[in-house]
């Protein structure tokens, strides 16, 4: 084996009393893939961080070709080769792939700017590693998937030989996904030396030849892709084995939510064309899609924030007419939002406030907020919902994504509802938090909830729901059993084709 | 050097906070008395003695604080649910001439104990009328308030100035562009005899103190707050953001109409283009200072007007211009802004 393109030893990195990482080392090899694994805060991104030079590590190095790289200092990580893609973009939306690639890379100083030499020189590496992009297309134009490729191309641009991806899959669709992980396996082949970030244990097995594994900021493993297995993985990441709950058999009882050729629409747009379905009590309903064909409008529908155009929804099965907020809580509907932190909660705002935000008129007399009723309230979620990091008037931002989605679970699974929506309750979260989540619904189901399932996992759709819908340009498939699906036939489905198939709907 | 995130902010700290900004404030200000060539700690104690040497000078800093209480609350109110009201000086204005012309024209006759009620009702829905109209277009066409409600400033003072070179010019005023005074009957009651201090402070503490029991307890309070913080999130739990925001546009224009009744009412008896030396401004100064919480306005309001008078007095015996109370002023906005930083950041090496 070659010497290592990039060396980290012994890091270590304390935030107040929070050892981020402790004494963790990493060697990277030319044209080697390494996965970075590990759960939410066990200290992934801090290494990648120092390693870019954003943070300066408490103990440590980091070696490039054998020479130490001056700490703090991301200029000088640029300059030896590291390019790092972030899971939030760092591009301006208002200026062109061009000059967003170009952006920093020129002097102030200089008279005008190099644009020829610069667009020969993109157009170049995009050919070379087959990441197409109109250089002269407008940043906010382009899809997400689109906007990762020119942060890559950023990247490249400043000759990275060592590329850094943090968590690039968090805002894919699957296609993206798979498009991403050739590219970067063509990446590999060319030369360079990757480390991606990763919670998911399919991508890393199906892309990494090298796993790193942490956990609690302490380096606990490094494997071989090829001598190690996923159960394996989880295990190490998680310290302890891990299964995920499954679905028990059960009798659904009455229908309790009904939609008849509803459709919405919005931004004059058509965001659900004439859908239909029926959810009953005790049962998971799964709506599986790509994100972006109607799900969150179904879900924004159902939550009572967007009005249908036309259509009929029955709840209980008495029609209903326009849908606020207040009466979906009041009918004892929880809602689990897509997007916890900008829909689900506020995180300036006390665990209690968030709590009872959206129950108000129970935690409220003449207009007076009850506050010792809602500390109580946030109290028993805490403890019934094993909310760690908190107390009922710890500010919500201080809570770890998983503990935030038990807290918002938490608030609407205390009271028993009968209707539970929950739009991609798993997203984002660790194998541990995702265990917890499933857990919970499953007990609601079994407690006779009805439940509406939104995802775009296959994993989680097949082993909580008991029938399942596919949503694809705002239309919804007919139902099928749970039993009758596997992942070809819902990736059919998925990707619109269900009316070749046989009608043994539900 | 570099910038983390506080987790925890203590308490002490917040509190510790606008001391801190004001102190530092007033050492940068020093450096300039010092450069005009005055003694540092004089000049401080002499603000300190104009602004409540005498009773007449106290009398004077607490009838300087309360139309500065009423438009600090009025930022903050707006503020705190992220509505940038940027228009309280035009809105002071309006609430002025409408009890001024109610006053002169219409309710002259009524007695005090019916006029004054009903002209601080009729300030303060001009005030509200004024807010009203950029928060519809905020509200109806995503118009930004910043400018609409800054730009309606110009629009209500030089209203305001045809209006008092016109039809409700007083005819005994020499020529002067000025409006009629209002009836005897609107005078607002001294609290203290031989002075100017007039009723309105009372009215400007029990609002301070109202605003803050309504922020602190009540649905309309947690809800304007989530309505600021994260309005999408508002809007998910439920939060009814446009009634809300109407709500607490009335309750901000409202007060700034308010501050410029009770100065027509308790101190100036009639409405010129110097009505308010940009109180509406420094009401967010003050806001700022407070840190947006309303008993801290009151707090804030003192200090300014400490700040102001006092200087008025310093510059006449020591020869330094009392510009430097604009400047402190100024200065203390900026310091708390960096202050306000440090308490949510700490530096690390």
């Amino acid at each position: 084996m070659t010497a290592p393109v990039l060396d980290i030893v012994d890091v270590s990195k304390r935030f107040g009393t929070n050892l981020a990482n402790d004494g963790i080392s990493l060697s990277l090899a030319k044209g080697e893939i390494v996965a970075l694994l590990g759960e939410n805060g066990a200290g992934k991104t801090t290494l990648m961080s120092i390693l870019f030079g954003h943070y300066v590590p408490d103990s440590g190095k980091v070696l490039v070709d054998g020479t130490p790289l001056p700490p703090g200092k991301p200029r000088a990580a640029i300059r030896a080769g590291i390019g790092m893609v972030h899971q939030h973009f760092s591009l301006a939306p208002n200026l062109t792939v061009l000059e967003n690639v170009t952006t920093g890379t020129e002097s102030l100083w200089s008279p005008r700017s190099r644009r020829g030499q610069a667009r020969a020189k993109l157009v170049d590496i995009a050919q070379r590693f087959g990441l197409a992009v109109d250089p002269d297309a407008r940043l906010g134009d382009l899809s997400v998937g689109e906007q990762q490729r020119v942060e890559i191309l950023k990247a490249l641009y400043n000759d990275a030989r060592i590329l850094v991806l943090d968590e690039p899959t968090a805002v894919l669709t699957q296609p993206e996904a798979e498009t991403l992980f050739s590219t970067l396996k063509d990446m590999a082949r060319q030369g360079l030396s990757l480390i991606f970030i990763s919670h998911k244990l399919d991508e890393v097995m199906a892309t990494a030849d090298r796993v790193v594994v942490l956990r609690g900021g302490r380096h606990v493993a490094d494997r071989k892709t090829s001598e190690t297995s996923k159960s394996e993985l989880a295990e190490l990441m998680v310290g302890r084995s891990v299964a995920r709950p499954v679905r028990e058999a059960s009798a659904p009882g009455a229908t309790v939510l009904e939609a008849v050729r509803v459709t919405v629409r919005s931004g004059g747009v058509d965001r659900l064309k004439a859908v239909d379905f029926h959810l009953r009590a005790g049962e998971v309903l799964g709506i599986i899609g790509v994100s972006g064909n109607g799900q969150g409008t179904l879900a924004q529908f159902l939550s009572g924030t967007l009005a249908r155009t036309s259509g009929e929804l029955l709840l209980f099965g008495k029609a209903v007419d326009h849908l606020t907020v207040a009466d979906v809580v009041a009918a004892g509907i929880g809602r689990i939002p897509e997007d916890r932190n900008k829909d689900g909660a506020i995180g300036e705002m006390a665990i209690w406030e968030n709590a009872v935000l959206e129950r108000l008129p129970r935690f409220a007399k003449y207009g007076l907020v009850d506050r010792s009723g809602g500390l109580t309230f946030a109290g028993d979620i805490i403890e019934q919902f094993d909310v760690r990091g908190g107390t009922p008037t710890t500010r919500t931002r201080l809570l770890s994504g998983g503990n935030m989605q038990k807290l918002i679970l938490g608030r609407n699974l205390i009271d028993r509802p009968r209707i539970l929506l929950a739009a991609q309750p798993a997203r984002g979260l660790d194998e541990g938090a995702i265990a917890a989540v499933h857990a919970r619904i499953l007990e609601a189901r079994a407690a006779g909830t009805a439940v509406l399932l939104m995802s775009e996992d296959l994993d989680e759709v097949m082993a909580l729901a008991d029938r399942i819908q596919a949503i694809v340009g705002g239309r919804l498939s007919p139902p099928i059993r749970s039993e009758d699906a596997d992942r070809r036939r819902l990736g059919l489905m998925m990707a619109g084709e269900w009316q070749t198939e046989t009608r043994d709907a539900v | 050097m570099r910038f983390e995130r506080r987790e925890h902010r203590p308490v002490a700290l917040v509190i510790a906070t606008p001391i801190i900004a004001i102190a530092a404030a007033l050492a940068i200000s020093g450096v300039l008395i010092a450069l005009a060539g005055a003694p540092v700690w004089e000049a401080y104690w002499r603000i300190l003695k104009g602004a409540f040497g005498s009773r007449l000078s106290a009398t004077e800093t607490l009838t300087r604080a309360t139309p500065l209480m009423l438009t600090g609350l009025a930022a903050a109110v707006a503020f705190r649910a992220r509505l940038w009201n940027i228009g309280a000086e035009g809105q002071l204005y309006l609430g002025g001439i409408v009890v001024a012309a109610a006053s002169s024209h219409l309710l002259g006759g009524l007695p005090a104990i019916l006029q004054i009620p009903a002209l601080l009702v009729l300030g303060a829905l001009a005030g509200m009328v004024l807010l009203l109209v950029p928060l519809w277009l905020r509200l109806r066409f995503s118009v930004d308030e910043v400018v609409t409600t800054l730009l309606l400033n110009f629009v209500a003072v030089l209203f305001v100035s045809m209006l008092i070179d016109t039809v409700l010019k007083d005819p005994a005023a020499f020529g002067w562009p000025q409006s009629q005074s209002v009836a005897d009957g609107a005078v607002l009651p001294k609290l203290l005899s031989r002075s100017r201090l007039h009723l309105g402070l009372v009215l400007a503490l029990v609002f301070a103190v109202l605003l803050h029991l309504v922020q602190s307890r009540t649905v309309f309070g947690l809800q304007s707050r989530a309505a600021g913080l994260n309005p999408q999130a508002a809007v998910f739990a439920g939060v009814p953001l446009a009634r809300t925001l109407v709500i607490v546009a009335c309750i901000s224009g409202g007060l700034a109409g308010l501050a410029g009744a009770v100065e027509v009412m308790g101190v100036k008896g009639y409405v010129t283009t110097d009505l308010s030396p940009g109180y509406g401004y420094s009401g967010i100064v003050v806001a700022m200072l407070a840190n947006l919480h309303p008993l801290g306005v009151v707090l804030a309001a003192l200090f300014t007007a400490t700040m102001f008078v006092g200087a008025d007095g310093m510059s006449r015996s020591m020869g330094i211009p009392s510009y430097i109370a604009d400047l402190t002023v100024s200065l203390s906005l900026l310091t708390m802004l960096v202050a306000v930083f440090f308490t949510q950041y700490r530096i690390r090496r």
